[in-house]
């Protein structure tokens, strides 16, 4: 049977220590929101860690894994280099590879993706009539790789009764588990 | 106390610990490794049409086409954290139209354990080299290079480039006809 002693830490707070908890939640929760926002800020990308969700670069890059992204201005899109960039009128950001850079004196550039595992270039992907990526478009460049990790992720996003569950269960533990 | 949960829990604790302070060491051992290699390429066969980029626009832009010869040993590349290569061909060129022009013409996949010395013979492009305009008529410095992105299993993702590249001619009148 499970055993039900963490409900009688519950009954013995009192309303100090009940505080205490609550306090306690939300300083997890506002740290994590601190850590993201300042790898934002030291990262330069509005979305420093993502989860790759699709197999378009694989067998670099499967579902699941997890890539590292940094977006500095002053670092040159170069053919080569994976970038996970953002199309008008698709809400998920897309990683692939960049195949063709254009990019003039004044430091303008035009760029050209493909995935590696697709067999046409990523025209078919962009917006309307868009032939060319800009340096606006780029969310980041993947810097740092780590696989498997971000499949808690998709399997949360794919069972969204999951998450919730997993959700409410680590706070009323963090709540209601005493220190 | 020991509960079969709290057993669970410190394994799998434990465990998971173990497994990433692994990965942070597989990655640190391969962070400062050189992935430097000699890269022999030659082209031939090149011919330049000037036809309409549907894709971009109807104005008619280069359209180049070449042969190439390319061997190289990536042996040495490959370590406990490398996963796979992906090697590309680009060419690098300067036109009144742009300052850096990269063009992606072949790519391939090594993947770890797979055969990784590298020698082709008058292979044909895998891509199209369309110039963003007309920068490629009778452009004696267009140069080629093998470049290589290292797929780890954890860590970075570093880009190289090998050492040797070949300096690419275009003729200075375009090629009628359909033939190639």
């Amino acid at each position: 049977m499970l055993q039900l002693d963490f409900l009688d830490d519950l009954r013995r707070m009192n309303i100090r220590q009940l505080f205490y908890q609550v306090l306690n939640f939300a300083m997890i929760v506002s740290s994590a929101l601190m850590i993201w926002k300042g790898l934002m800020v030291v990262t330069g990308s509005e979305s420093p860690i993502v989860v790759v969700l699709s197999g378009s670069m694989e067998p670099a890059f499967h579902r699941g894994d997890l890539l590292f992204l940094t977006n500095y201005d002053h670092e040159p899109i170069r053919a080569g280099e994976i970038v996970v960039f953002k199309v008008e009128g698709r809400d998920i950001p897309i990683v692939h590879r960049v195949m063709k850079v254009h990019e003039k004196e004044d430091g303008t550039v035009k760029f050209l993706t493909k995935g590696d595992n697709n067999n046409v270039d990523d025209r078919g992907l962009y917006a309307n009539g868009q032939a060319w990526l800009n340096r606006k478009d780029v969310v980041g460049r993947a810097r740092g790789y780590v696989p498997f990790i971000g499949i808690v992720t998709i399997i949360m996003n794919d069972y969204p009764k999951f998450k919730y569950a997993v959700l409410a269960g680590l706070g009323i533990f963090v709540l209601i588990h005493r220190e | 106390m020991h509960t079969f949960l709290s057993r669970v829990n410190a394994v799998s604790a434990f465990s998971l610990s173990t497994l990433a302070a692994l990965t942070f060491l597989c990655f640190a051992s391969t962070f400062f490794i050189n992935y430097k290699a000699p890269v022999t390429i030659t082209a031939a066969n090149i011919v330049l049409k000037n036809v309409p980029e549907y894709a971009v626009s109807r104005e008619k832009n280069d359209l180049g086409a070449l042969r190439f010869d390319l061997s190289s040993d990536l042996t040495p590349l490959f370590n406990w954290n490398t996963k796979q290569l992906f090697l590309y061909l680009t060419a690098e060129y300067e036109t009144p139209n742009n300052k850096i022009n990269q063009v992606v013409l072949w790519d391939k996949i090594i993947k770890r354990g797979d055969a990784s010395v590298i020698n082709l013979k008058n292979q044909h492009l895998k891509y199209y080299f369309w110039d963003d305009g007309n920068g490629l008529l009778g452009h004696n410095n267009v140069s080629l290079t093998l470049s290589w992105n290292i797929i780890p299993i954890a860590g970075t993702l570093p880009t190289w480039s090998g050492t040797g590249s070949y300096k690419l001619a275009f003729p200075s009148e375009y090629t009628l006809g359909r033939s190639y």
